[in-house]
């Protein structure tokens, strides 16, 4: 019975091509910026949490800061919740670092009195305290410590960077919502005139006595066939244009920078089966409709 | 009524009416119809004729009063059996009502696939079906292509293949020319000697008397009145 409500949704298929084909490349449309979204979304996160990684607390010391309290002062900022590790940075050995990696611009600190860096404690953050709002509370809490004179959380950027990436997730979990609906009504509103063009031929079904599942199933099959070969379409052309870009990436400017990857197998079936219960729901609400009457 | 006219009866109809809005297209019908009953309906043009056929294969609701069909009230039919009740039907229109892009073949099939017959028991049927109605060499004609006697006989393969019980043709030889007609009289006859009842609605007097059986009079959507002409049988081509 399978085989032959497929046969008969491949033969619908052929036989209103025209109709078909639009709502195969609405849904492939539809899908593709979808999918392009969420290919966007998982690489932007993942550069976003590599960065995060890299989130430290910089603590600058007050010039008569006693050497002789830090190990105090370490252990009272180890304490806060947030705190993975404290390291002691010296002005020595900051300035040593600078002149390491200013080794162009030597001459600069040729003419130096005196080391004008002030001591430092680098403090890591731990794992469940990568997000933005956690370091700003951290940055308080050290910045009210007596011996510190000014805190630094270099990243500041990345904070807006989060703020602005969240809003456009926003925006992107709408606009996707939105598409996925646009997808399931112009599915049952074609569906709906494949239905209309066959409404003589459902009416002589109905007449000899073929129940409703009998003439619903072929069309949930053209739906859910739409659908899968719509999402196949999308993911086929967005990997095009990720390969062409990944490319250029790999060889240009941002070389070493982002490792951009495409969908996981795993994503890729959960968008071929989005897609198809796009094609499955256009069906429905069609048929539900339609033979209502 | 007696007992016995009740267990006979596969169609009774209780004071049954059927209106379109303002305009009554059946009134106060009562009748019953038994088992193998060869019944011709007649009466002239928009006398219910058609409206009392699709009432019986519930392409239209009764508007007052009670049809049993096979001891089943088809007011309280739920929507999900009315297409088990439809199977006990072989319906025959005048328009033939194939379906245009399918072959004879898969036109015959329908019903069979329809009642979830397995393939092979479906091959075997439709040819000997095809076969009796003389239209086994146009298996893979589509109906356009086809003349009306041929496009009938097909709309009566679809009808007899699932073995009902009743057979409703609507003017089955309304648009036919006499071999046509006479070809497929012989075929509603066949079917009613194998134990079908067979209701045909038709207002051609001359196709009334050569073929007899009970005869009800509808005028204006009134049942006028019912009588028997002797019935002649022409077996010719079982």
């Amino acid at each position: 019975m399978i085989i032959l409500f497929f046969k008969r949704a491949l033969k619908d298929f052929r036989n209103n091509r025209l109709l078909n084909l639009i709502t195969l490349l609405t849904i492939s449309l539809s899908i593709l910026i979808v999918s392009a979204f969420i290919l966007f979304f998982i690489n932007t996160s993942e550069i976003m949490n590599f960065w995060k990684k890299g989130l430290r607390v910089m603590a600058y010391l007050k010039s008569d800061f006693p050497p002789s309290q830090l190990t105090a002062l370490s252990g009272q900022i180890q304490t806060l919740p947030a705190v993975e590790t404290v390291r002691f940075i010296s002005k020595e050995t900051a300035l040593n670092q600078l002149k390491s990696q200013m080794k162009r611009q030597a001459s600069l600190f040729e003419n130096l009195d005196k080391n004008p860096l002030p001591d430092a404690l680098e403090i890591q953050l731990n794992a469940k305290s990568q997000s933005w709002e956690k370091v700003e509370v951290l940055a308080t809490q050290i910045e009210a410590l007596d011996a510190v004179q000014e805190v630094e959380y270099g990243q500041r950027w990345l904070g807006r960077f989060t703020q602005i990436f969240n809003l456009f997730r926003l925006t992107g979990y709408t606009m996707c919502g939105i598409f996925f609906m646009a997808a399931v009504f112009i599915v049952a509103n074609t569906i709906r005139l494949v239905i209309y063009s066959r409404r003589d031929e459902i009416e002589i079904m109905r007449l000899v006595g073929a129940a409703e599942h009998f003439i619903k199933i072929p069309f949930y099959f053209q739906g859910l066939m739409q659908g899968a070969a719509g999402a196949g379409i999308a993911l086929a052309v967005l990997f095009m244009a990720y390969w062409s870009m990944a490319s250029n990436i790999e060889q240009g400017f941002f070389s070493g920078l982002f490792n951009v990857r495409f969908l996981s197998p795993l994503m890729a079936a959960l968008i071929i089966l989005l897609s198809m219960l796009v094609g499955w729901l256009g069906s429905y609400i069609s048929l539900k409709q339609y033979l209502k009457r | 009524m007696t007992d016995t006219d009740e267990k006979r009866s596969i169609i009774r109809m209780f004071h049954v009416h059927r209106n379109y809005g303002t305009k009554k297209a059946l009134i106060d019908i009562t009748l019953d119809i038994f088992k193998n009953d060869f019944v011709l309906l007649t009466g002239a043009s928009g006398a219910g004729k058609t409206t009392l056929l699709k009432l019986l294969y519930l392409a239209e609701p009764v508007s007052e009063g009670q049809v049993l069909i096979d001891g089943m009230n088809i007011s309280r039919i739920p929507r999900k059996r009315v297409a088990f009740l439809r199977r006990k039907f072989g319906i025959i229109f005048q328009d033939y009502k194939l379906i245009a892009n399918r072959n004879v073949f898969d036109n015959v099939s329908l019903v069979l696939e329809a009642a979830g017959k397995k393939r092979r028991l479906i091959q075997k049927r439709v040819r000997g079906v095809l076969r009796l109605v003389g239209m086994e060499d146009r298996l893979t004609a589509l109906p356009p292509s086809l003349s009306g006697g041929e496009q009938q006989r097909v709309a009566v393969a679809r009808a007899i293949i699932g073995d009902p019980k009743i057979i409703l043709a609507d003017e089955p030889t309304g648009s036919l020319d006499d071999d046509s007609a006479n070809i497929i009289m012989k075929l509603l006859n066949g079917v009613h000697i194998r134990g079908a009842t067979v209701i045909i609605a038709t207002h051609d007097k001359a196709l009334i008397r050569k073929t007899g059986g009970r005869v009800l009079l509808l005028k204006q959507g009134r049942l006028q009145g019912s009588s028997i002409i002797e019935k002649h049988y022409d077996n010719s081509i079982f």
